[in-house]
């Protein structure tokens, strides 16, 4: 399972890249696996705005139905609809292909709070 | 939800019964979870692919849970014809009965195989969930019967079943029984590669194929033998993920889902296992006499959603602002492409064609009634001349 370095974290599972003041914001490689075969990504309109750990959409997989918390305040400025006609790109390829939304972050200091990706694997094998 | 989280290491749980495959699980990396106290793979990689692979070419399943249990004496037929919805002395040997097991008031306390193996001897393939007490049920009602004998094989057999349109050139690879001859609801006791097996064309997939009871030290090896000879075949190991999507596509009941004790055959759509005309009568039939006289007031039918999103057990099924009923299964469905969905409906919503909502997480999604099965049956029904 592969987790990137310079990524941050969540602990609903959520991953984070910071690009100049924007949040690209997908699922990790552990939830795209929890969740099996991903087959509909539930995606929020651009323009709406979100406060850290509100629900920003819906991931049904053949086996379960998940909610996506956004790990970030702003507004939603790109949703990845690709996933419409390929959603198993979040399980082939979840830091890339596979990513959810983009957000203009209303405070940027808010994800020094999230985890480094050796707190998120620790946070992994506790909660096994 | 049939699914329990998988996140927690589960193979530690000392309660959990492993099948004669659990090495052969954990060596191909499938990902492991509880299925009614037993220790089964969900899937190998990937549901949808196992799904479609048993669709386009073979898969092989291990399906080692399921109950076998042997019924035998001068009145074994008398039992098994009081007991169970279809008519017993209609099953000739070599052959395999569809039928229910009925409470008093008609309920469904399982659904399963009768394979007559000899003239007082019959062989019954049952639900994981429902073996225990199905065979105290079968055992009480012995009672009432001088000479027979209900006996819990479960844990002697392990059972394969190889599913898929390569299925028959897959095993015929292996024996030297010439299985084109064999119809669908037949079986056969031969052996596969020196494996002495009970072999019956039947299964849960709506695909032609094979369902094999073998000795349960013996599964491992043969495992090994049809997956070697399924290679260049396009043989697939498939989990219970894809199986529970195959079963949804052809509308097949799963106990626990659309059948219950309190659901009857009639309004589970199984009004074809129910023969009202036995002369000694049988276990729930006044109910059924009654239902078959007056309808039924709720049926199982099939339902497709608009959209994406996946109706699943529970959600509620709506006209307007009244509730007509409740979906029992969903999936997301690989050979249409888009999400299906079993439930029970009141009758007077049930027409196919009759649009209703399914309110899935509070969400009011348009759906309509469909005929079943969803996708067509590719079950060989006819032997090869």
């Amino acid at each position: 399972m592969k987790f990137p370095d310079d990524l941050k974290y969540s602990k609903e599972h959520e991953w984070v890249r910071s690009e100049d003041g924007t949040a690209v914001i997908g699922i990790t490689d552990f939830a795209q696996d929890e969740l099996g075969d991903i087959v509909f990504v539930e995606m929020p309109e651009v323009g709406t705005t979100l406060n850290a750990s509100d629900s920003f959409g819906v991931a049904e997989s053949v086996k379960t139905v998940s909610d996506l918390f956004s790990p970030i305040s702003g507004q939603v400025i790109e949703v990845n609809i690709s996933l419409e006609n390929e959603p198993e790109s979040v399980n082939n390829s979840p830091y890339d292909k596979g990513w959810m939304i983009k957000i203009k972050m209303s405070d940027p200091q808010e994800i020094n709070s999230l985890l480094s990706v050796d707190e998120y694997k620790a946070f992994i094998l506790e909660s096994k | 939800m049939l699914w329990v989280e998988v996140s927690k290491d589960i193979t530690i749980m000392p309660s959990l019964i492993k099948t004669p495959l659990y090495q052969t699980h954990v060596d191909l990396a499938g990902k492991l979870i509880e299925f009614h106290g037993w220790l089964l793979p969900l899937s190998y990689k990937s549901i949808m692919d196992e799904a479609r692979a048993v669709r386009e070419r073979v898969g092989v399943f291990d399906i080692s849970h399921m109950g076998e249990v042997q019924v035998y004496g001068r009145n074994a037929l008398e039992l098994l014809q009081y007991t169970t919805s279809n008519d017993v002395t209609a099953l000739e040997e070599g052959r395999v009965q569809y039928t229910t097991l009925l409470n008093d008031d008609g309920g469904i306390l399982d659904d399963f195989l009768i394979y007559r193996v000899g003239v007082e001897r019959y062989f019954l393939c049952l639900n994981a969930t429902n073996t225990q007490r199905a065979v105290s049920w079968l055992a009480n009602q012995a009672l009432h019967f001088p000479e027979v004998e209900v006996k819990d094989l479960t844990h002697h057999f392990g059972m394969l079943s190889v599913q898929g349109p390569n299925a028959e050139a897959l095993l015929m690879k292996t024996t030297k029984t010439d299985l084109s001859k064999l119809e669908y609801y037949q079986f056969v006791i031969c052996s596969l590669g020196g494996y002495s097996v009970i072999l019956s064309r039947t299964g849960y997939t709506g695909e032609d194929g094979f369902e094999i009871f073998c000795e349960w030290r013996e599964t491992p090896a043969l495992w090994k033998l049809i997956n070697n000879r399924g290679k260049n075949l396009g043989l697939v190991p498939v989990g219970l993920g894809a199986r529970d999507v195959l079963r949804q596509e052809m509308c097949f009941p799963l106990y626990g889902h659309e059948l219950n004790d309190d659901i009857t055959p009639y309004e589970a759509g199984l009004g074809w296992l129910v023969t009202l005309e036995k002369e000694e009568g049988f276990i729930g039939c006044e109910v059924l006499v009654n239902q078959y006289r007056h309808g039924v007031k709720r049926k199982l039918v099939a339902v497709e959603t608009v959209g994406r999103n996946i109706a699943r057990q529970g959600h509620p099924i709506m006209v307007g602002s009244e509730l007509v009923g409740e979906v029992t299964s969903g999936t997301m469905s690989p050979t249409l492409n888009k999400p299906i969905a079993l439930g029970f409906v009141n009758t007077e919503h049930c027409q196919v064609g009759a649009k209703v909502k399914v309110s899935i997480r509070g969400n009011m999604c348009d759906a309509i009634i469909v005929d079943k099965p969803f996708t067509q049956s590719n079950v060989k029904k006819k032997p090869k001349t």
